[in-house]
């Protein structure tokens, strides 16, 4: 197949394999022993850090760098790890500049921030490179908890919940666990298939039994879940895409963000995937951006990123802003899509200016385009779930809901930000209460 | 540019930056190099007799401690003196000084501890055209198991009689070298002065072990599984070193007595803070040996300009001026009085200063939800710990409480007047106060 960046419509192989293949290599390059040492160096061990203050999964950040520093390596994973089993994935994914980084004094000081985020991974790296997992089962307590979704949320809360004795089995409606780590992070941000080594790292703890194929409405009742289970964390993410409700939004080509991206993460050879020569990508936050990259590193031609909203209201960060243009992406804001123009398939898209308050301006403009991804957020959807709140599971404390005995957490839970970190975060508070609970 | 003229007890060099006795000053082919660079002068690595040179350890000699980045903060060595035979050694000394004639050219000595051997060595250095030797008393390892080196320098007896041997054979400056490895170092200078020495340096390196080895437990730097202690020098020795040369230059005995400054001098400043306790030039090894001979330059920009900035046309008005500054403990005012000082604008709010207050000293420093740190000025010691900690220099500083306003830590008014311990009435010898 000899397609290139010019060559009209959706296809595969737009560029060279070599290309292909540095394009989707590791976007931050693992950190080795001396450059870890140099940047550990830099830390200030800080009282009461605000790194640490600033991480939802509360890791003591100071003191694994300090771990790193003095040649402790795995003992900082450990320190990771006691509070974000997921401290792996979290390295690479956590927009670290608008978390720990962000209030790092030395950002302050310099400008500069420690790289907290390479150096938690050079100790998680370090740690599951030796094969080593640093916990141990308690004493088993013959209860039986069911965790649905294996997200970051839901292995978080297994993980915990098996550390405690417990035993879990976790649902998932996927082939494989893992969730979004697995299928919803663009590819360069976790190379080498890590989400997976991930949750066999995390599995051996014992007393987790995985179950795929399986969700709620699909093999699973809630009601049935309770009856057969001491307890039910829910952490189902958020399965529905929201729908642009514009004219043409049917035609071939416009597809979900989410699903490019897994589809992506799955291929076996990122040359096989099919991109389009004019891509535009509808939304602000990290899906699109991840879209929107990655459309770029496979050779599209043109690839714009339309919001409806000023920069400042993105919900991406401005590290992703950067990354994204530094890749050719073309960000367009203030407009909304009216129109999606073409005969069967997408060959335009029409947008009209908007001002801050996404008033119409009534003047408009038209982009080609072959290919349409869709990322203006996701849907709970679902039935027989506990009361909701802003169209998601309303929770009190640490995660429960408003049925007995079943708790949520993640995306699919209101309150907190929808990111990894938080949804490890909330897993792990709710299997600490979920404990407490079933042994009071 | 200020004039960096040196003049060390009639030894001239363009600049008061000699290059110490180690391995950079070992041959020819080094001291050449270093001179093109612009060292000022070079204490030749210490010969030994005639006959068979020593021999150095085939393994590891040397052993460091480092800080942040890796930067080398400490050295220490297991090395001998030169291992080279004296013959060559003299060839090339002769050498080198034909073609430097403007540069200082020490050679150091260290022989067996009888008269003959030095009055012998003495005659064969002689026509080297060097211009004068230094007694290494100080080598810490090796030497000393021979009866040489520190073994020489921790007996002032020993000093003052190899000294006068020295003298009385050689019409040479004589330079001892004095070991920092004694309990009072004015002792040994004392004795160097009566012995006739024309001046004394200092600090020899400081007997030491760098680290440990955890798995082979055995001191670094290891020959074979083991290790022995080496003498130790760089940037970590210089408060010490600065002391040593301070006790020096204010004893009566010795305070007429020129010292050469040596001990972790790595830039202009440190060179200028030995000078300005009494050190009329330094040596400098372990910069060199970390960055190479160019460092002098910087060395030599860097006193220029400060010269400049003071106004002083010779090093001569910089030598011995904080001398008279140096005092002990007891004469200090005890009715000065210093509060610790946060600058919000500065501060970076990493919470070092409160750590360190709350933790190891008077928790006087306070820290606000929103982690502003303030100083709590009815608790402050003015103990300097928050300056030290703090990362950001000049964030922190120590304001004085004037004379006649309260100081809200002791509830009192600052005395006007300088009062020491001798006259407080807590000092049980205070019989002033007591009657």
């Amino acid at each position: 197949m000899t397609s290139n960046a010019l060559t009209p419509g959706i296809v595969a192989g737009r560029l060279p394999a070599d290309q292909l293949s540095d394009n989707f290599s590791d976007l931050h390059p693992p950190l080795d022993d001396h450059e870890a040492l140099v940047a550990a160096d830099r830390c200030y061990f800080c009282h009461d850090a605000p790194c640490a203050t600033a991480c939802p999964t509360d890791i003591d950040i100071p003191l694994f760098i300090r771990q790193i520093a003095t040649g402790t390596p795995e003992a900082a994973a450990k320190t990771i790890l006691s509070q974000n089993i997921l401290g792996g994935m979290c390295a690479r994914v956590c927009p670290t500049e608008t978390l720990c980084e962000q209030v790092c004094v030395r950002e302050t000081a310099e400008g500069k921030p420690v790289t907290i985020g390479n150096l938690q991974r050079y100790a998680t790296d370090t740690l599951m490179a030796a094969g080593v997992h640093p916990f141990k089962r308690a004493a088993e307590t013959g209860k039986k908890i069911a965790v649905v979704g294996a997200g970051p949320a839901g292995l978080s809360c297994a993980h915990r919940l098996a550390m405690k004795g417990h035993d879990v089995i976790v649902y998932d409606a996927r082939p494989k666990a893992g969730g979004l780590n697995e299928y919803g992070i663009a590819s360069y941000k976790s190379v080498g298939g890590f989400a997976a080594k991930e949750v066999d790292w995390l599995l051996q703890i014992g007393g987790i039994t995985v179950e795929n194929g399986q969700s709620l409405g699909n093999g699973l009742s809630l009601d049935k879940l309770k009856a057969d289970h001491d307890a039910v964390f829910l952490a189902i993410g958020l399965p529905g895409v929201n729908a642009l409700n514009v004219e043409g939004e049917g035609k071939d080509g416009v597809l979900d963000a989410v699903d490019f991206i897994s589809d992506l993460r799955q291929a076996s050879d990122v040359a096989s995937v099919e991109i389009g020569r004019d891509v535009v990508v509808i939304g602000g936050g990290m899906t699109a951006v991840d879209a929107a990259v990655q459309a770029k590193l496979l050779g599209a031609l043109n690839v714009s990123l339309v919001y409806r909203r000023g920069r400042d209201r993105m919900n991406a960060s401005v590290f992703e802003q950067d990354l994204a243009a530094s890749k050719g992406v073309r960000i367009i804001t203030n407009a909304s899509p009216k129109e999606v123009i073409g005969n069967g398939a997408v060959r335009e898209i029409e947008f009209e200016y908007t001002d801050d308050d996404l008033s119409p301006t009534g003047q408009t403009f038209r982009l080609a385009a072959d290919q349409v991804f869709k990322a203006i957020g996701q849907t709970l959807g679902g039935s027989e779930l506990p009361d909701l709140e802003r169209g998601k599971i309303a929770v009190t404390g640490a995660g429960r809901t408003s049925i007995e005995g079943v708790w949520a957490g993640g995306d699919c839970a209101a309150g907190g930000e929808d990111l990894t970190v938080t949804a490890v975060a909330e897993g792990r508070d709710a299997a600490e209460d979920i404990h407490a609970t079933l042994m009071a | 540019m200020a004039n960096l003229a040196s003049d060390f007890i009639g030894i001239k060099s363009p600049n008061p930056f000699w290059l110490a006795s180690a391995p950079p000053t070992d041959k020819e082919y080094n001291v050449r190099r270093a001179f093109e660079a612009g060292w000022g002068g070079v204490v030749w690595k210490t010969l030994g007799s005639e006959g068979p040179p020593v021999v150095n350890v085939n393994g590891p000699r040397y052993g460091a401690i480092w800080g942040a980045d890796r930067r080398l903060l400490g050295l220490n060595n297991i090395e001998l003196i030169t291992d080279r035979s004296l013959e060559v050694n003299l060839r090339e000394i002769k050498s080198v000084k034909r073609d430097y004639p403007d540069r200082a050219l020490i050679i150091s000595l260290m022989v067996p501890c009888d008269e003959d051997s030095w009055s012998d060595i003495l005659k064969r250095i002689e026509d080297t055209g060097a211009d004068g030797v230094e007694l290494n008393f100080g080598c810490p390892h090796g030497m000393a198991e021979r009866g040489m080196g520190a073994a020489v320098g921790q007996v002032p007896e020993y000093i003052e009689m190899v000294t006068r041997w020295v003298k009385k054979h050689s019409r040479m400056p004589c330079i001892v070298k004095l070991t920092p490895n004694i309990t009072d170092v004015r002792k040994p200078a004392e004795a160097a002065l009566r012995g006739g020495a024309d001046a004394v340096s200092l600090i020899n390196t400081i007997n030491s072990i760098t680290s440990v080895d955890l798995d082979d437990f055995a001191p670094e730097p290891t020959i074979d599984g083991k290790g022995t202690h080496g003498g130790y020098c760089g940037p970590a020795v210089k408060p010490i070193a600065l002391n040593m040369v301070a006790e020096i230059a204010r004893n009566p005995e010795t305070a007429n007595l020129p010292m050469s400054g040596i001990g972790g001098v790595t830039t202009w400043r440190d060179a200028a803070e030995f000078m300005a306790l009494g050190a009329g030039n330094v040596q400098v090894c372990t910069a060199a040996m970390t960055y190479g001979f160019k460092v002098v330059q910087e060395m030599i920009s860097g006193l220029s300009d400060y010269m400049d900035r003071k106004g002083f046309t010779s090093t001569s008005e910089l030598v011995g001026r904080a001398v008279p500054n140096v005092t002990d403990w007891q004469y200090l005012n005890l009715n000065y009085v210093t509060k610790a000082k946060i600058d919000e604008d500065a501060c970076i709010k990493c919470g070092r200063c409160y750590a360190a207050c709350e933790d190891t000293s008077h928790q006087a420093i306070d820290m606000s939800e929103d982690r502003v740190f303030s100083v709590k000025d009815e608790e402050c010691v003015a103990c300097n710990l928050c300056v030290n900690v703090c990362p950001i220099e000049g964030c922190i500083t120590m304001e004085r409480v004037a004379p006649g306003q309260l100081d809200q830590r002791t509830g009192k008014v600052v005395p006007e007047e300088y009062g020491n311990w001798l006259e407080h009435p807590n000092n049980p010898g205070n019989t002033c106060a007591a009657e």
